[in-house]
C-alpha cells in the first residue's frame, strides 16, 4: 500500500448544467414537433444560431475548480448552503454523473450511501430486500449472506424478515435500510443527509455505529449534512463549500464557524423559475428572521419572510399565500392574504407566521390565486435547541396548543 | 487494489464491457427482482405466462384460423400461430420494457452508480424466461398435434434467439434514451407495437405478399419467426440468407442502440 498517496484525490473538478437542466426538465416530443411545425423558420434560425455559437445557452456551473486530497482513514464533513455543489459532488464522486472537467482518483473501493433503502420494492420481503438492496450497494452475494443475521439484529426486525415491506412501520423500513448500509465494507464511504431520517434514537445508533466502523477499520468517509451536531461528533476536518467552490478546508470547528457567519452575511434568494405570467413577477423572496442560518428557526419561533414582486397590470383579486408541506408532500398548512385589488407596481409582502411546527424539516411554497404557484421554494428546518421544557415532541407534525383539565366529577 | 478514475465521460470504450461482467451479479438480482416481484402481483403467479400466450393464441385460432381461413403453410393454424406469437411477444414485451426500464428505475439510477446497460439487459431476459416458460405450450401442442421437431432444426434456435435479443434490446436502447427525454413517447409505444404485429408474418405466412414477401425481410423478426416455424415444424426449407440479413442487421441495430445509450447515458441522472 501506497499510504503516502492520498486515498481520494481531486483535481479540478467541475460541473455544468444548462439552465434547461436545471430545471428537472424532460419535454415532450408532441410539443418540440409542435413548435417546429408551427414556427419552422424561427426554430431553424435558433437551431442555426445554436450551432454557430452567437445564441449563448445559459449555462450554470454547479461546481467549479474544485480540488482536494483526503487521506485514508480521514472523516471529512462537507457544508454549505442549498445549492452551494454539495449534493452535485457527491453525485459525481458516486458516478451517478460525470463531471464536466477535471479529473478524481479514487484508491480503493467506494460506496455511496445518497439515500437509505434505495430500490428497496414494497412487495418484496425484508429478506429479500436486504439481497436486493445490498446487491445495488455494491456488495457480493456472499458477503451479504454473512452479513445477513448482524444487519437483522441491528435493526431489529426478526419478526418480520419474511413479511413484505409494505407492511412494515416507516421507522421499520429506515432501521433496516440504514442496517443494511451500515454493513457495506467499502474502503471509501461516501454519505449524504441520511441521518435526517428514523427518529432520534436510532439516529443516535447509526451515528455510533459509523463512528465505530471508521475507528476500527479505518475507513475514509466523506460526510454532507445540514445537522452540525453530526458534522462536529464525526469530522476532525470538514470542507466548507459556496456557490459551487471551496471556501475552506479546515478543523470541524473553524468550518462551522466561517460556514455559519457567511450565511448569516447573505440572505439566500432562491433562484426563481419563470412565473410564465407577464402580469406578475416575483424578484426576490427572503427569511427575515433573525438568526445566523437561513431557513433554520427554532421551534415556537414566528417565521418571517418578505417576498418582493413587481405587477405590471392591474390584478382585481389578488390573493398571496403560503403552503407548508411535510418533505413527503403533504400539504400541513396552508395561509393567504386577504383579497385586494392590486395595481401596476412593485410590492413587498411582509408575512409572519405563528410557528407551531414540530422539530423537522418542511418545504415551504408560495401561490397567487388562481395565477401562480411555486411549490418547493425553500426546505424550512425547524430546530430545538432551547426549549428545554420541551425536550421531546409527541408524533405529528403541528404542535397544538392544548389545555387538558382533569377533574374527579 | 481498486483504483477508480472518474473524468468527463467518453462515449464507448471496452472498459464498459469488462465492467458489465464485473457487475453480472447485480444483472441476477435484477432479473430476479422483476420475476418474483411480478409472480406475486399477480394472483395467479407464474400460470400467467403460460396463460396469456394461450389464450391469444385460441382467440387468433378462432379467428384467423377458423372463421377467416388463414392459410398456415400446411400445418395446424393453432401451432403455426403459436411459433409466431412466442416469438413475437419475447420480442415486443421486451422492446416495451427496456424502453421505459431507465424511468422505471430512476429512483435507483439517481443515487447509485453501476452499469446502466445492466437494466436494459436485465429486462430481455426477465422476458426470456417468460418465453421458456411458454414455450412448454408449444411442446404441448406439438405433442397433440403429432409434430416432431426436427432435430438439426432446433440447433438454428439459439442463432434465432440471439436475433431476437439483439433486435430488442437495439430498439429498445434507442427508444429508452428518447424516452428519457420526451417523457410522452412511451404512451405511443404500444400503438406502434400493435402495428408491427401485423406488418410480421405472425397470423399470417410471409408467402400470403407473393413476390413482395421481400419487403416483409426488411423487418428482421419476420426472418426469425419464418426460420423458428421451418426449423421447428418444417413448412419450408430454412432460408439461410435471410437469417444471415436478419443477423447482420440487427447486430448493426445493436450497436447503434448502445452508441446512442452511451452517448446519452451520461445525462440521465440529470435530467431524469
Amino acid at each position: 500500500m501506497h499510504d503516502s498517496k492520498p486515498i481520494i484525490e481531486i483535481k479540478g473538478i467541475g460541473k455544468k448544467y444548462n439552465i434547461t437542466h436545471q430545471r428537472g426538465g424532460y419535454v415532450s416530443l408532441r410539443d418540440v414537433l409542435m413548435n417546429i411545425l408551427k414556427s419552422p423558420f424561427s426554430f431553424l434560425k435558433t437551431k442555426a444560431k445554436q450551432v454557430v455559437g452567437l445564441e449563448k445557452k445559459e449555462d450554470f456551473w454547479a461546481l467549479k475548480d474544485v480540488s482536494f486530497n483526503v487521506q485514508r482513514g480521514e472523516v471529512i464533513g462537507i457544508i454549505g448552503s442549498n445549492g452551494a455543489g454539495k449534493s452535485t459532488l457527491l453525485k459525481i464522486l458516486s458516478q451517478i454523473t460525470p463531471p464536466t472537467e477535471g479529473e478524481i482518483i479514487l484508491r480503493g473501493r467506494v460506496g455511496s450511501l445518497l439515500e437509505v433503502g434505495t430500490g428497496f420494492h414494497p412487495e418484496l420481503t425484508g429478506r429479500e430486500n436486504i439481497f436486493l438492496n445490498g446487491a445495488i450497494l455494491g456488495m457480493k452475494k456472499k458477503e451479504i449472506a454473512e452479513k445477513f443475521d448482524e444487519i437483522v439484529a441491528f435493526a431489529g426486525i426478526e419478526k418480520f424478515l419474511d413479511t413484505p415491506v409494505k407492511y412494515y412501520s416507516s421507522g421499520m423500513y429506515v432501521r433496516l435500510a440504514f442496517s443494511v448500509a451500515a454493513h457495506m465494507e467499502p474502503d471509501i464511504l461516501i454519505v449524504d443527509e441520511v441521518l435526517a431520517v428514523g427518529d432520534a434514537e436510532f439516529q443516535k445508533k447509526c451515528l455510533g455505529k459509523m463512528e465505530e466502523v471508521t475507528q476500527k477499520n479505518g475507513r475514509t468517509i466523506l460526510f454532507v449534512s445540514h445537522n452540525m451536531g453530526a458534522i462536529r461528533q464525526l469530522c476532525e476536518k470538514t470542507i466548507v463549500l459556496n456557490k459551487g467552490s471551496i471556501v475552506d478546508f479546515i478543523e470541524t470547528e473553524k468550518a462551522i464557524d466561517i460556514y455559519l457567519s457567511k450565511t448569516k452575511s447573505e440572505k439566500i434568494i432562491i433562484p426563481l423559475k419563470n412565473t410564465n405570467r407577464e402580469e406578475f413577477r416575483i424578484k426576490k423572496i427572503e427569511f427575515k428572521n433573525d438568526t445566523n442560518k437561513p431557513w433554520i428557526v427554532e421551534c415556537f419561533e414566528k417565521i418571517k419572510i418578505e417576498v418582493i414582486m413587481e405587477i405590471t397590470e392591474n390584478i382585481p383579486n389578488f390573493r398571496f399565500g403560503i403552503g407548508i408541506n411535510s418533505l413527503s408532500g403533504e400539504r400541513i398548512s396552508t395561509v393567504h392574504s386577504d383579497e385586494k385589488t392590486l395595481e401596476k407596481g412593485e410590492y413587498l409582502v411582509s408575512i409572519e407566521l405563528e410557528n407551531r411546527l414540530v422539530p423537522g424539516r418542511y418545504e415551504l411554497g408560495l401561490g397567487v390565486l388562481n395565477r401562480y404557484q411555486l411549490p418547493g421554494f425553500s426546505i424550512l428546518e425547524v430546530e430545538n435547541n432551547k426549549n428545554n421544557d420541551h425536550k421531546w415532541f409527541n408524533p405529528g407534525s403541528i404542535d397544538i396548543k392544548s389545555d387538558f383539565v382533569i377533574k374527579k366529577k | 487494489m481498486e483504483t477508480t478514475v472518474i473524468r468527463p465521460r467518453k462515449t464507448f470504450s471496452l472498459k464498459d464491457i469488462k465492467e458489465l461482467w464485473q457487475y453480472r451479479e447485480l444483472l441476477y438480482f435484477f432479473v430476479w427482482r422483476d420475476l418474483k416481484v411480478r409472480y406475486k402481483q399477480t394472483f395467479v403467479g407464474v400460470a400467467w405466462a403460460i396463460f396469456q400466450p394461450f389464450i391469444t393464441m385460441v382467440i387468433f385460432s378462432i379467428f384467423f384460423g377458423s372463421l377467416a381461413k388463414m392459410p398456415s403453410d400446411g400445418v395446424p393454424y393453432p401451432i403455426f400461430v403459436y411459433v409466431g406469437l412466442l416469438f413475437w411477444q419475447f420480442f415486443s414485451t421486451a422492446l416495451s420494457d427496456t424502453s421505459n426500464t431507465l424511468i422505471s428505475n430512476q429512483s435507483i439510477i439517481t443515487k447509485v452508480y453501476f452499469p446502466r446497460l445492466i437494466l436494459p439487459i436485465s429486462s430481455v431476459m426477465t422476458k426470456f424466461v417468460d418465453f421458456l416458460i411458454a414455450t412448454l405450450i408449444l411442446i404441448g401442442l406439438m405433442f397433440y398435434y403429432g409434430y416432431m421437431p426436427h432435430i438439426s432444426g432446433l440447433l438454428i434456435l439459439p442463432l434465432l434467439l440471439l436475433i431476437t435479443f439483439m433486435a430488442s434490446v437495439g430498439l429498445g436502447l434507442f427508444l429508452a434514451s428518447i424516452n428519457v427525454k420526451y417523457r410522452d413517447v412511451r404512451y405511443a409505444l404500444p400503438f406502434f407495437i400493435q402495428i408491427m404485429l401485423f406488418l410480421t408474418p405472425v397470423i399470417y405466412p410471409a408467402s400470403i405478399a407473393g413476390k413482395y414477401s421481400f419487403l416483409l425481410a426488411i423487418n428482421p423478426m419476420t426472418g426469425v419467426i419464418q426460420s423458428a416455424r421451418a426449423a421447428i415444424l418444417g413448412t419450408t426449407p430454412i432460408n439461410w440468407l435471410l437469417i444471415e440479413i436478419s443477423f447482420i442487421s440487427t447486430s448493426i441495430l445493436m450497436i447503434l442502440g448502445i452508441y446512442v445509450f452511451k452517448k446519452t447515458e451520461r445525462y440521465f441522472a440529470d435530467i431524469i
